[in-house]
């Protein structure tokens, strides 16, 4: 009998028209290829030399690295973005003010679907493996090359299976699970390959979760981390996706590379020391003294999460010496936690709250680190001096430990928050 | 393919491209320049003791973290001829075969200063100090070809012709 395939075999097959098996190198057409202000002007030059007509349908350009522009070089950066999609009259273009953080607007406007192959200049690009896509992080010249030619080579990933069974108890979720799995794999664990979840808890685990363990799936090495499509990825997407789309699931004799099995039920709060993504324990008694909590990013910064923090710092206040920065991760995230009145739960808290930008996440703007500071963060890399100062220290987390840590000062879950 | 020596500088494990370049110098008015910025902060001042054609050994997982292309380009412009790891993180990679930042990937135990060959065409890596040898799989015919047609732009110019 004939060999099964995973589901990244089975979408490379498609884009490729081949009967690609992992190992194989192959050529396939990319349904979106997507840059930011940071990796797009490497991009934009390189293409520029091409001189020829772009796949414009193809192509989505949002700034989020460090707009609001942080200083004169970061302003001369976003006007080139600006310029690049106005000289090739590329539509879509996410001005400050209409979008945010890239990986939300690429889910938020309908471009993610699963099925599809997307790549982005941005490493978190695999994020939309939370709704069933291959997606997958490259370089600027790699983006160079779709925006002319629409194709792109990959190298067809092995697998490592996920099985979940049970569901999340207490305030566990989905930033626990991935820091969980890398804990246990390392942080190259799945150097070269593709997580794929599967198994009875797949159902019990929503959409936004899925998409934080999927954007995190880069920070163990792997190349995409994609969730099978079910009822709640169809009800997800089906007000804002672009187009058609087709699921695609993976052969019952597939192979994989590894096997590795979580009950979720057994999942508590999480949070990963310094200076790697795979220094994950429980966050339960820890007590680190923080400087700053930062609730936002990519990673955690859609409003289940604000709502979670709000539900935890609501007619408490930040704690005395620490600040609170909380950043949606986009506008209608924004707009969204407006409506819901978190805002004001926030504002009351003492919290400071921005407009939606990757900002101090990569050590940008908004909020970076001085000499020996902490911080306890919902975002997904904590090397050396990542958000500031090479003497300055990241803990990652989700929402709950960090909205809590705000309120105590220190590393704690929300059942240790004194009332 | 090339045969490149010169000077170790040696690295450990996951070194990521937040230490190879900071994302604080990620902006266009750098491009030419990045070599100024390698492992600022991890390593200050070895942007100016680097000579041309110095070679970086290092341990598993080299390149993780950030897409940045910023990383091989400013190893390139700072004048690394190859960089020989245990193992690559996948982006990095893809971007060094990209744009001609030569990669080995092979376990080497050569001291930082040791003066390294390392020959593309036979597969041989030699320590010239420890008199050491060692030796690496050819890359893939698809990445070969690549290489040899200058990288993945030298190869899409020829297509659109």
């Amino acid at each position: 009998m004939k060999m099964g395939k995973t589901i990244s075999e089975k979408i490379l097959s498609i884009r490729s028209g081949t009967d690609a098996y992992a190992g194989q190198i192959i050529e396939a057409d990319v349904d979106y290829v997507m840059v930011n202000d940071v990796t797009g002007p490497i991009a934009f030059r390189e293409f520029n030399e091409l001189k020829t007509e772009p796949k414009r349908e193809k192509i989505v350009l949002i700034p989020d690295h460090y707009v609001p522009n942080k200083d004169i070089a970061s302003a001369e950066q976003a006007k080139e973005m600006r310029e690049f999609a106005k000289q090739h009259d590329i539509k879509n273009y996410y001005e400050v003010g209409k979008g945010g953080v890239c990986h939300q607007v690429m889910v938020e406007e309908g471009f993610a679907a699963p099925g599809r192959l997307i790549v982005g200049a941005d490493s978190h690009t695999c994020t939309y493996g939370g709704i069933g896509a291959f997606s997958t992080g490259i370089g600027s010249t790699e983006a160079a090359a779709v925006f002319a030619t629409g194709r792109l080579w990959f190298k067809v990933p092995e697998t490592i299976k996920v099985e979940l069974t049970g569901s999340f108890s207490g305030y566990a979720g989905g930033k626990d699970l991935i820091l969980k799995i890398i804990a246990d794999i390392g942080v190259d664990g799945a150097a070269y390959k593709a997580f794929e979840f599967s198994g009875p808890g797949v159902k019990n685990v929503s959409v936004p979760d899925r998409l934080v363990v999927a954007n995190m799936a880069i920070e163990a090495g792997g190349k995409a981390g994609i969730f099978p499509c079910d009822d709640l990825t169809v009800e997800y997407i089906k007000d804002t996706v672009i187009g058609d789309y087709t699921a695609v699931y993976a052969d019952e004799n597939a192979e994989y590379s590894q096997i590795l099995k979580y009950d979720l039920s057994e999942l508590e709060p999480m949070v990963a020391y310094p200076h790697l993504p795979e220094n994950g324990r429980p966050a339960k008694g820890s007590g680190v003294r923080i400087d700053q909590a930062y609730l936002g990013s990519c990673t955690n910064g859609r409003i289940e999460d604000m709502r979670i923090a709000a539900g935890i710092i609501k007619g408490k206040k930040v704690a005395d010496g620490v600040r609170f920065l909380v950043v949606p991760a986009s506008q209608k995230v924004y707009r969204q936690m407006l409506d819901e009145g978190l805002m004001h739960i926030f504002v009351d808290a003492g919290a400071f709250i921005s407009g939606p930008t990757c900002g101090a996440c990569l050590g940008g703007h908004m909020g970076i680190l001085a000499n020996g500071e902490r911080a306890v963060a919902s975002t997904n890399r904590n090397f050396i001096g990542r958000m500031g100062h090479k003497g300055s220290e990241v803990y990652l987390a989700g929402p709950a430990v960090v909205a809590a840590s705000a309120v105590s000062g220190y590393i704690c879950v929300p059942e240790e928050v004194r009332k | 393919m090339k045969q490149v020596s010169g000077k170790v500088w040696r690295f450990g494990d996951h070194v990521d491209t937040d230490q190879i370049i900071p994302a604080e110098r990620l902006v266009s008015e750098n491009l030419e320049r990045l070599n100024e910025f390698i492992f600022e902060k991890v390593r200050p001042g070895i942007s100016s003791e680097i000579s041309k054609g110095d070679i970086i050994v290092a341990g598993r997982n080299f390149g993780c973290g950030s897409s940045r292309e910023h990383a091989p380009r400013s190893l390139m412009q700072a004048g690394i001829s190859c960089v020989v790891a245990e193992s690559f993180a996948r982006i990095f990679f893809r971007n060094s075969i990209n744009i001609g930042l030569l990669l080995v990937e092979c376990k080497v135990d050569s001291k930082e200063g040791n003066m390294i060959t390392v020959d593309h065409n036979s597969g041989k890596i030699t320590d010239e100090n420890d008199k050491k040898e060692y030796s690496f799989p050819q890359y893939p015919e698809f990445i070969v070809s690549l290489i040899s047609k200058g990288g993945l732009m030298a190869k899409i110019k020829g297509e659109l012709k």
